[in-house]
């Protein structure tokens, strides 16, 4: 591929002819037993690029027919592919990282122009988390083993593990294909089918990478529905025909997952969101030196990815003794982020995901105001001009206020901080775990064991010590409270899609005795 | 401002009024609940009534057009010092939601109510299962 051109392409026009040039197509059906299939019901929407909000491609608009269709594909394949030497199936995934890495600014690209992010973001975060991720679970499932018992004499236990079988996987828009990647790689590698639901706002990059790795895998092995969550979603959680259901997304729908799995009986797994503080004690300032320069980056860092991740850093917690030499030199970072178009790779923030998703935000910032939040910088909408001027665009923005008010408590899914003081070590875990999520968290300080004491503390499924924003395929990921059940990432990850088969065999000839 | 009459805690437009009257001729009953968190929070889900389980812990915000709105009420808790407006915005939505019609779906718009309005305001209720003809009721 002449990756220059890829490069090169500022203009979203530029950008999608070069992607089209590339084999990216104007019109996706499902992915279905290895190919592309129309929707039973004929149906398409139109999938907006939110750089300038004009269409990319035409996706299916599935129904529960399609889901069918996949679960059939999926169960046609599914026993010869959970009998599979893992040797086999780490070769395949091995080749899918490999196929990616090999179109690696296609996947970018495709990724930035649907999801809005910074292509730097795409290039050096997204494309490449995704491409370890394959490989992780490659090395993983080549280590997998079972365990046996010697019970006594006579009788041993084995435990073996085995795949659930065909899973349904529904993800979100801010990170469609890492997303895909953290509930594919896992799953399939365990050996099972999957039938994947990516969100209708995002669903381009899922597709692409199908058409690069379709050929790939046998056929059925990974098949994508896309359309309406309410419709296909429902349909796929509630099957009596997936053994298994992981979800990412916002709490009532993960209670519904819930409920839906309560009718096949079926695990699930789920990721809800979170309220993340990031607590810098007072000695990070202790010296003008690189580490403080990277805790001004952490605290920066709510920008990343425009603020939607559910993991974004949204409360910054600053100890009183430095609150206003550090917010001096905290603004000042803040003030250097560079928006524009997300396809020039000195652009740091791009556009949020969706018009409705600015809304949303600039509903948020409208509230910060009206609960007497001092909005430090920001606060408002972002007019690039140009080509651009269609696009959603939010300033990054911070406010300063106390915990209670609803902008420290409720995910807002956007660059929006909002920042408070602490006195002691005790009230920054009060105020960190003041807070019905818990997902995530990060802890500053040059010492060991105040940072040790505050992350043991915080009721969070990851606390990001002296860092934020990492993302290795090796550390578990996932949420306390009602940020979800369940982990993701990590070799442990292969337990979410296998069962535990015992063979418990007797080796005496000497009946029981008790008949 | 401090004196105006409370308001109750969620109410909708003309347009999300209007859009509720439709579905319900086309589709029955609906219900809706307030969401939080990750990509589609701040969103109130969508559902024919009876959809999702309506537990103990739940807060019944109102009645919007004979729809009941809830709240979980860990998050009512945060939320309660603002009122809700239930409006329509352009687009389908994402998530489980059901569309509100004309490729329309419904937004939360949010509003701080003053120190006098909060005094005023009756305590939601809190909502109880079914007392058997599939309706919750308020205790306030």
């Amino acid at each position: 591929m002449p990756v220059a051109d890829l490069v090169k392409a500022t203009s979203i026009d530029q950008a999608l002819d070069t992607l089209h040039k590339q084999g990216v197509r104007t019109k996706y059906e499902n992915f279905i037993g290895g190919k592309f299939v129309s929707p039973v019901k004929g149906k398409y929407f139109t999938d907006h690029s939110p750089i300038n909000g004009e269409p990319l491609a035409e996706i299916a608009r599935s129904t529960a027919e399609d889901i069918e269709k996949a679960l059939d594909a999926a169960h046609a394949i599914q026993y010869s592919w959970g009998h599979t030497a893992p040797a086999v199936r780490a070769a395949i995934l091995l080749k899918i990282a490999d196929k990616m890495e090999e179109n690696l600014e296609l996947l970018a690209l495709t990724e930035t122009l649907d999801n809005g992010k910074p292509i730097r973001e795409t290039r050096a975060a997204d494309v490449p988390l995704s491409i370890d991720h394959f490989r992780y679970f490659a090395a993983c499932i080549r280590a997998e083993e079972g365990a046996l018992g010697e019970l006594d004499n006579d009788t041993v236990a084995y435990h073996f593990k085995e795949p659930l079988g065909v899973v349904g996987q529904i993800i979100p828009w801010n990170f469609p294909l890492l997303m895909a990647a953290w509930k594919l790689a896992p799953a399939v590698g365990a050996g099972n089918c999957s039938v994947i639901k990516p969100a209708s706002n995002t669903p381009l990059s899922l597709l692409v990478l199908m058409q690069l790795i379709g050929d790939l895998l046998p056929p059925g092995v990974i098949n994508v529905v896309t359309g309406p969550g309410g419709e296909i979603g429902k349909a796929l959680a509630t099957n009596p025909r997936i053994a298994k259901i992981a979800f990412t997304g916002e709490t009532t729908t993960g209670r519904l997952i819930m409920q839906y799995a309560s009718e096949p009986i079926i695990p699930q797994t789920l990721e809800l969101g979170g309220k993340s503080p990031n607590i810098f004690f007072a000695d990070v300032m202790d010296q003008n030196d690189d580490f403080f320069d990277k805790a001004l980056e952490g605290f920066t860092l709510f920008a990343f990815n425009k603020g939607e991740v559910c993991t974004c850093p949204s409360r910054a917690l600053i100890q009183e003794s430095i609150f206003d030499k550090f917010m001096e030199r905290a603004l000042e970072r803040v003030g250097k982020i560079k928006m524009g178009n997300p396809l020039d790779p000195t652009t740091m923030m791009g556009a949020q995901a969706s018009h409705d998703q600015m809304e949303k935000i600039l509903g948020y910032i409208n509230v910060g105001k009206q609960e007497g939040a001092k909005c430090a910088i920001g606060g408002e909408q972002a007019h690039l001009g140009g080509d651009l001027e269609n696009g959603y665009y939010i300033k990054p923005t911070v406010f300063v206020g106390h915990n209670k008010m609803r902008v420290f408590q409720e995910e807002i899914f956007g660059p929006v901080l909002s920042v408070t003081k602490f006195k002691t070590l005790e009230e920054a875990i009060e105020i960190g775990n003041d807070t019905v999520y818990g997902l995530g968290a990060g802890v500053w300080s040059r010492n060991g064991t105040t940072a040790y004491r505050v992350g043991r503390e915080i009721k969070a499924g990851r606390v990001w010590t002296n860092c934020y924003h990492l993302y290795p395929a090796g550390a578990a990921f996932g949420g306390y409270k009602i940020s979800g059940v369940g982990r993701e990432n990590h070799q442990m990850m292969l337990e979410h899609y296998t069962q535990v088969k015992n063979l418990l065999v007797s080796y005496t000839p000497n009946a029981q005795g008790f008949f | 401002m401090d004196e105006r009459v409370a308001e109750p805690p969620v109410v909708a437009t003309p347009a999300a009024l209007d859009a509720i009257a439709r579905m319900v001729v086309q589709r029955g009953p609906l219900m809706f609940f307030q969401s939080g968190g990750c990509c589609d929070g701040s969103l109130p889900i969508c559902f024919d009534a009876g959809e999702l389980i309506v537990g103990d812990h739940d807060v019944l915000l109102g009645e919007l057009g004979g729809c009941p709105f809830y709240i979980d009420g860990r998050q009512y808790e945060v939320w309660k010092h603002t009122q809700l407006i239930l409006d329509v915005g352009e687009g389908e939505p994402e998530g489980f939601s059901l569309p509100a019609g004309d490729g329309r779906h419904f937004i939360t718009v949010s509003r701080v109510c003053s120190p006098g309005e909060l005094g005023a305001r009756k305590p939601a209720g809190w909502s109880r299962r079914s007392d058997g003809d599939g309706s919750p009721h308020r205790e306030s």
